[in-house]
């Protein structure tokens, strides 16, 4: 796989935060970085990683299946996160989560705990759960790429949903 | 320094003690070092850098700071527990991975008053003789990420940060490493083997402190965002000073993190032990919903056991023993311990009489299914198999024989795990199940059977035909 030169600067950048002998702790920067440029990782992004560090792409690919953070599929072009912890459902999250369904044309009935995310048929959004985004005291709230918003409720959804072009 | 004004509708009630939140949400502040030099940034650590490492560490241990992430540990203990002879280089990790639900206090202050952390960590790597700190960020913060990155650039052109900082013999770098979503990652061994690249599978203890072997199998002091801050408060007052705030063995202020069904949700810093849950309920976030009554309290974020509106506890030894209410307790770690639950994190969750227990216990379980690690299989399996008790009981499949169950579950997985985790998702199912038999009798039942009765039942029933 290319990479552009900045990402391949930036991976550079990363591993030198970590001793000479330790790059393997640079694997959640580095995968972080391949998430962000192209929206999910797949098998050539793990040996991609698992090569610049040296190490076996099993030992990268552990980490993708582990943690929630890392998309082994494409999500849309915008990529939503709802909350579904305590204090965001007592506030109404799973009515949040409804209406993101509706207003964005998403179906939620395939998704499992392997495959969490669901994307529009047109591609512009997907959507997953999140477990607490340590935020309670305004909920519900939600992430929309990087993007981060309170107070959510089903009401406001298509709102913000049309900021999102 | 001027006593600092706040973003209208943002101002701190007045029980409150600004210490660590003296910058949230206040009147012309940002995240620049401008802003927290012209504020008397930065002026604890050229103090700390005059002073020697045991001194400093001398300081904490005096203040009687204890742990802000959940445990209530005390800092400067912890920090003693690096092995005198020690030859292998030290390093410090800021837990920010904040993830316990009910808990939002470090985001306030990462995306709020950088500096203030970055300035914590300085004195406290000055004082433990570490030269390479890591702040563990939770992915879910990407803005906070940033924010820490860019104040670290500009404490670096500042000399504050990097080689021969201010001139004398002391290099400090600190680096940004962000998690990946998973609540397992907040178990101090489980993010060191985060930090390591490695899936993080909590230690198996002993060592009972990474202090003596952590991250790269050196000397590494794990501490909380809050506590990191505390530190540089401690340095600018003394110990003593510090001390003399909060109530003694509680000392200092905590940050409480109010959520549920409260009219003013929000944080509020307190004088560790000087406010109680009553006060904090109907004073501070302007009590429940009209014609709404108390049912219970999570203290201190998800895992800590529910307390019962209408319980007695009884707190004290000998002649200081006494027995009081719920709305009695005084927010500190002993009296919660007392209790029975724990100060925890510092989340309160409050439910009123609207909320039935079977909903809430299960959003709890589906929380520690999910982020069960795995490693250990009372924990792994146990988890797993309290939430689909609860599922069935919220989608309406509930039967007679699933309380004794889940109980006898619960009871299998605390103290049978590797870290903290098995009793983190057994107190709830343990405590709501003791505490609130009604409510989930109600589901055991078969009158309920079939019915989806809302959006959330939809999803519990849809997980169990899968």
């Amino acid at each position: 796989m290319e990479v552009s030169r900045e990402l391949n600067n930036q991976a550079n950048e990363y591993i030198s935060h970590y001793p000479n002998d330790q790059k393997r702790s640079a694997s959640l920067p580095l995968l972080h970085l391949l998430q962000q440029e192209y929206g999910h990782i797949n098998e050539e992004s793990v040996n991609w990683v698992a090569e610049k560090l040296g190490i076996e792409p099993i030992h990268v690919l552990e980490l993708v299946t582990f943690y929630p953070g890392f998309r082994q599929t494409a999500p849309g072009k915008y990529h939503i996160r709802v909350c579904r912890t305590l204090s965001c459902a007592m506030a109404g999250c799973y009515e949040t989560m409804e209406k993101f369904c509706e207003v964005a044309g998403i179906d939620r009935s395939k998704v499992s705990h392997h495959n969490p995310i669901a994307v529009s048929e047109d591609g512009k959004f997907s959507i997953e759960f999140a477990e607490c985004l340590a935020s309670c005291g305004t909920g519900p709230v939600c992430l929309i790429g990087d993007e981060f918003h309170e107070s959510v409720k089903a009401d406001n959804v298509a709102e913000i949903i049309e900021k999102y072009d | 320094m001027a006593a600092p004004k706040y973003i209208k509708g943002k101002e701190p009630h007045k029980s409150e003690y600004r210490m660590i939140f003296r910058n949230v949400d206040r009147r012309g502040w940002d995240t620049s070092i401008k802003s927290y030099i012209a504020d008397g940034g930065y002026k604890d650590l050229k103090k700390a850098l005059k002073m020697k490492p045991q001194e400093v560490t001398d300081e904490v241990k005096t203040s009687g700071l204890r742990g802000r992430g959940g445990a209530g540990f005390p800092t400067g203990v912890k920090w003693g527990f690096i092995p005198p002879n020690n030859k292998k280089p030290v390093y410090l990790i800021c837990n920010c991975d904040e993830s316990e639900p009910g808990t939002f206090k470090d985001r306030y202050i990462v995306h709020q008053d950088p500096h203030q952390l970055i300035e914590g960590m300085l004195i406290s790597c000055y004082a433990v003789g570490a030269k390479v700190a890591y702040i563990y960020i939770r992915e879910e913060f990407p803005e906070g990420a940033k924010i820490l990155e860019d104040a670290i650039e500009e404490a670096r052109k500042k000399n504050f940060l990097g080689k021969k900082i201010l001139g004398g013999k002391f290099n400090c770098e600190i680096y940004v490493h962000r998690g990946a979503g998973a609540y397992i990652c907040g178990e101090e061994t489980g993010l060191i083997e985060s930090l390591e690249g490695k899936r993080p599978y909590p230690r198996i203890k002993p060592p009972y402190f990474p202090a003596a072997l952590g991250l790269y199998m050196c000397p590494t002091i794990v501490n909380n965002v809050e506590s990191l801050c505390n530190v540089k408060h401690i340095i600018a007052m003394g110990g003593q000073k510090y001390a003399k705030i909060g109530t003694p063995r509680n000392t200092g202020t905590r940050i409480l993190c109010v959520s549920g069904d409260v009219i003013r949700p929000g944080y509020f810093e307190v004088e560790v032990g000087k406010i109680t849950m009553g006060e904090l309920i109907n004073d501070v976030c302007g009590g429940l919903r009209k014609g709404r009554k108390l049912k219970g309290v999570i203290p201190g974020g998800s895992s800590a056991k529910v307390l019962r509106a209408g319980e007695k506890y009884t707190i004290g030894t000998g002649e200081s023993e006494r027995t009081i209410g719920i709305n009695e307790i005084p927010m500190d770690f002993d009296t919660l311990a007392a209790c029975g639950s724990m100060a925890g994190s510092g989340g309160v969750i409050v439910m009123d009489d609207s909320r039935d227990m079977t909903w809430i216990l299960n959003n709890i379980n589906t929380f520690y299914a999910h982020e069960s690690c795995g490693q250990c299989t009372p924990c792994r399996e146990g988890s797993l198999w309290m939430k689909k008790i609860t599922d069935r009981m919220v989608s309406g499949s509930g039967v007679p024989s699933d309380l004794k169950t889940l109980t006898s579950v619960g009871d299998n997985i605390a103290g049978r795990t590797i870290c903290a985790f098995g009793e983190a998702c057994a107190w709830p199912t343990q405590s709501f199940v003791a505490k609130f038999p009604e409510d989930f009798k109600k589901h055991t039942s078969r009158r309920n059977a079939g019915k989806e009765l809302n959006p959330e039942s939809k999803a519990a029933a849809a997980g169990l035909k899968r």
